[in-house]
């Protein structure tokens, strides 16, 4: 393949090999521990469950929304999908291709078609660099050009909202928080990638700009045939931008659908704890009862069988004793794709309001 | 680049940025120039290296030749306005020339140990591991003497001589080096911006090149200077017992001590090296500190 | 409850200078508050709302000259001697932080914290010190308070320290409390707990409470007025429901506006142009008039007009003052 691939409608894309209907990233089983060393010896005392056993596609053209609290294990997700951390286990697919196999395609080929936008915009721009050497850096190890790669940085520059000849020469401290983010997503196109995971990318911007970049990420989407992985735990910000969501609870996935089955009739007693925790934008119907009490458990040595069964008003002695699998509800009217992990049917009962 | 098919219609302008600020080492320069104490230690230091390395331009005496009619002349004599030492030497020409090995002995091994330890240090720190813990632990044995003690133990199984004693310290030095680059290593690997370099599929010695090295060499390099000011006292130490430089040779520490004798017939002169070799190991000292300040991208912002 | 405001602010500046910069981080704010009443100042980064409220602490450096008049409980207590001002701080007057890690400290326990700075403002025993500790914790609901007080910060959860960090600021029975963006770190779950539990203990308790966030929707949940603050002055402040629902001010109508959930999918966002202003160089007039869609050649110049609606609603905006008027 050339260094520069190109953006065409996706029939015409030369690397789509399976066809619009082939998932253009497959995850199985993946898993990911960490050891928690401690003691005179550094042995191993404890072990984190950051990932457990998570599968999950994602199709060409979506947009994937995940959304869970804090150890849930989305951050460790986007960075096992990028390989900046090794799997223990599982394994992952790319538009086909087994990631990694030797028959199919190795870390570095995906990581061309596969970029990430990472939360905090300064410290993810190497300081002693300007915006269009930053930019510009991914393509030129790559093999293009000096001139030509500046030239595309310049570009994509503009592309991004940010006039060239303005910015191209500062450095990462002299610009905002949301023009630095533009410049993070300016580098992830630079090698024009197909799939790109971002991870809180507009969680620490103010909400006038965070409204700015989305718009900016919805037309990039559109323009150059996008596919996206939405890591937030903002839900409204995750419900305006994604077609698919999945939450995730202490490293695993408890329920996941289309965007308007999970939000309208959210099944997880989890899920609809999330919802109401949700401020709701209305001094009329302020929320008054918790949703749920104390916080999430630490992901070291998790609850088993189902992990949310400690803070369940459902709870039943089988959810400690079985792990709940993902699967669809029974009622015939609901959504197929509407998948819940939860053993008590009362539990997912719909709550008409 | 042919075919790409990048619009130019932005969603949202952003508004237009203040007056351009210069690049990052041209900020560190400016900053460096406004410090008045640096610019004074490192115009201290120019001078020093001047009249070292320029010796024969600032003195018409040998270093080696000696009158003993006029031993231990005091400061201020007529032709010898620094006095003579213990064989009648005259002794502003022997410090011009005992600097010469007293710096090379002291910026040799530094030099040695950036080399070899940064190496090891930006090895240990980036791969991390396995490797990483090899290379950690092994130095952590040589941590267990002291410094001076295994310089000396060195010098005494390699035999005396100016070589000897740069290789000894050269040893003595790499541990800690290796220990500051891998810190700061370490530290670097786990950056954002170095997670994104390795996530845009570059290879491992690109992403070391163009972000790691870029952001560590610098807090390597201000150690390296620092340990200048050690090695200076180090290396004259070593001359001073008789393991580094051998006589006739001029050099600060071995000055030092065949003048001892003197001390009470002329203790203004039989000071002068040991005066010389604080002057030196303190404006390195104080470099380093100006060094450090002006590199700080937190006292920027 | 009298109807005394117990907190009043005229006239709030605080100027930062140093090195031949000079940044208006506050311009001239405004506001009363009775017993029982909560205050949100909702802002973005950058729009001088903490630095207000450490102003009214006095928890500034030294670099920022703080001007202006703030009664508390009827007394003046901006330029009081740094002895009186700490007698207040935790007295009187006390504040939580977004970060409690920063605000507890890490080698003494929870329990002994609490104690302490009851110690410090009644002069009671440690041991009755330690039972009012209790109590504090029990009525912030820290499940097992007994065993939490002989816990350090780190032994707890972020949730568990924030309430921690509530009970300490509760201590000894503030008229005011003062929170700066106390739910910003804090997961969803957690969130609504803590503003439920803000609430319940205004309620119990009495106090007013300045609540400090970028965060309209906790804004929503917790306050009986807003204030909303650009470039260091309050443009527009009413009663919540009216700020939420029938704002005046462009950059609140732009703020919420842009405030994303779910029923925009599919439709852009309307955004407000451009980033904050530089507090250094804030324009005559408007600060908020170069990203403003309705500025108009008087938005550029002097003073501003405030106009106070007759529902009580204070903007302080040209355009508002046309609308008002025809």
């Amino acid at each position: 393949m050339s260094a520069t691939p190109t953006h065409r409608p996706r029939a015409q894309d030369s690397r789509d090999r399976g066809g619009p209907a082939q998932p253009l990233l497959m995850v199985e089983n993946l898993t990911k521990h960490f050891p928690v060393r401690g003691g005179l010896l550094n042995r191993q005392v404890a072990t984190v469950q950051a990932v457990d056993d998570i599968s999950f596609s994602v199709q060409k053209g979506e947009t994937l929304g995940i959304v869970g609290e804090s150890g849930c294990g989305k951050s460790t997700t986007a960075r096992l999908l990028m390989r900046l951390m090794e799997p223990d286990s599982g394994s992952i697919v790319f538009d086909g291709d087994q990631v990694g196999d030797r028959h199919g395609i190795s870390v570095s080929e995906m990581r061309r078609q596969m970029q990430m936008v990472f939360q905090d915009s300064y410290t993810s721009l190497n300081p002693r660099m300007t915006m269009a050497e930053s930019i510009a850096y991914a393509p030129r190890m790559h093999g293009l050009g000096r001139k030509d790669a500046y030239d595309r940085a310049e570009s994509l520059l503009s592309r991004v909202g940010l006039t060239p000849h303005q910015y191209s020469r500062r450095y990462p401290h002299e610009l905002s928080g949301g023009q630095r983010q533009r410049v993070n997503i300016a580098r992830a196109l630079a090698l024009e990638p197909r799939l790109v995971i971002l991870d809180e990318a507009v969680a620490a911007l103010d909400k006038s700009v965070e409204a700015q970049v989305l718009n900016l990420l919805s037309d990039l989407k559109e323009s150059l045939n996008l596919t996206y992985l939405f890591i937030s735990h903002d839900l409204n910000v995750v419900e305006y931008m994604s077609d698919r969501v999945m939450v995730m609870y202490l490293g695993r996935v408890v329920e996941a659908g289309p965007v308007e089955s999970i939000y309208r009739h959210p099944r997880h007693p989890y899920t609809r704890a999330l919802f109401a925790s949700k401020p709701t934008l209305d001094p009329d119907r302020r929320t008054t009862e918790m949703p749920l009490t104390g916080d999430p458990p630490n992901p070291i040595n998790p609850p088993s069988g189902c992990r949310f069964r400690t803070r369940c008003a459902f709870a039943q002695p089988r959810c400690a004793e079985t792990v709940p699998i993902l699967t669809a509800p029974f009622e015939g009217d609901s959504d197929p794709a509407h998948v819940v992990a939860c053993h008590i049917p009362a539990a997912q009962a719909v709550q008409h309001v | 680049m042919s075919d790409i098919t990048l619009d130019f219609h932005p969603a949202s302008k952003a508004e237009a940025p203040a007056a351009p600020a210069p690049g990052y080492w041209k900020s560190v320069g400016q900053r460096i120039l406004r410090d008045k104490v640096t610019m004074a230690v490192t115009l201290v230091l120019i001078a020093i290296l001047f009249i070292t390395i320029g010796a024969p331009l600032v003195t018409h005496y040998d270093p080696y030749y000696g009158s003993v009619l006029g031993r231990l002349k005091p400061i201020g004599t007529v032709g010898h306005w620094l006095g003579t030492d213990e064989t009648g030497r005259d002794l502003w020409t022997r410090l011009c020339y005992g600097g010469r090995l007293s710096l090379l002995a002291a910026i040799l091994p530094v030099t040695i140990s950036l080399i070899v330890g940064g190496f090891l240090g930006i090895l240990a720190g980036y791969a991390g591991g396995f490797l990483g813990t090899i290379i950690m632990r092994t130095m952590d044995v040589f941590y267990a003497f002291p410094s001076i003690l295994l310089a000396i133990a060195i010098c005494g199984m390699l035999g005396n001589g100016l070589s000897n004693s740069i290789i000894a310290l050269a040893v003595v030095f790499i541990p800690p080096m290796v220990r500051v680059s891998e810190t700061v290593t370490a530290q670097a690997r786990n950056l954002d911006f170095v997670e994104a370099a390795r996530a845009s599929g570059t290879t491992t010695l690109q992403v070391i090149r163009y972000h790691v090295l870029a952001n560590v060499l610098g807090p390597i390099m201000v150690y390296a200077t620092s340990l200048i000011s050690v090695s200076i006292i180090l290396s004259a130490g070593l001359s001073f017992l008789g393991l580094g430089v051998t006589p006739p040779q001029a050099e600060w520490g071995l000055m030092l001590n065949s003048l001892r004798q003197a001390i009470y017939v002329q203790p203004y002169v039989a000071a002068l090296p040991g005066l010389m070799i604080f002057l030196t190991s303190m404006c390195f000292n104080l470099m380093s500190d100006g060094f450090r300040s002006a590199m700080d991208v937190r006292l920027n912002k | 409850m009298s109807n005394e405001p117990v907190l009043r602010v005229e006239g709030l500046t605080v100027r930062f200078t140093r090195r031949n910069t000079d940044v208006a981080a506050v311009n001239g704010v405004d506001f009363s508050l009775k017993a029982g009443e909560t205050l949100t100042i909702l802002g973005e980064s950058g729009s001088g709302k903490s630095v207000s409220l450490k102003a009214l602490m006095g928890l500034l450096p030294a670099y920022g000259k703080v001007s202006g008049k703030v009664w508390l409980n009827g007394q003046e207590i901006l330029g009081l001697p740094a002895a009186a001002l700490a007698k207040l701080r935790g007295g009187a007057v006390s504040m939580i932080f977004q970060e409690p890690m920063a605000a507890l400290d890490p080698v003494y326990t929870i329990g002994e914290q609490i104690a302490e700075t009851i110690v410090q403002h009644e002069g009671c025993d440690n041991r009755s010190a330690m039972k009012q500790a209790l109590g504090l914790l029990e009525q912030v609901k820290i499940p097992s308070a007994e065993r939490r007080l002989k816990n350090f910060p780190h032994e707890m959860s972020g949730g568990m320290r924030q309430r921690a960090m509530i009970a300490l600021a509760l201590a000894c029975k503030p008229t005011v409390l003062l929170a700066d963006e106390p739910t910003t770190a804090l997961d969803v779950t957690v969130q609504i707990q803590i503003l439920l539990l803000l609430r319940q203990l205004q309620e119990e308790l009495g106090m007013a409470i300045v609540f400090v966030t970028h965060d309209v929707g906790a804004a929503a949940e917790i306050s009986d007025r807003i204030a909303v603050m650009y470039a260091g002055r309050f443009v527009e402040t009413g009663t919540t429901r009216q700020v939420m629902r029938n704002s005046l001010h462009p950059y609140t109508q732009g703020l919420l506006s842009s405030t994303v959930h779910g029923g925009m999918r599919g439709r852009a966002l309307e955004t407000i142009p451009g980033s904050p202003p530089n507090m250094a160089e804030l324009p005559p007039g408007c600060a908020f008039a170069p990203r403003c869609r309705y500025v108009a050649d008087a938005c550029r110049q002097g003073d501003l007009p405030v106009v106070t609606t007759e529902s009580g609603t204070m903007a302080r905006c040209v355009r508002v003052q046309q609308l008002v008027a025809a």
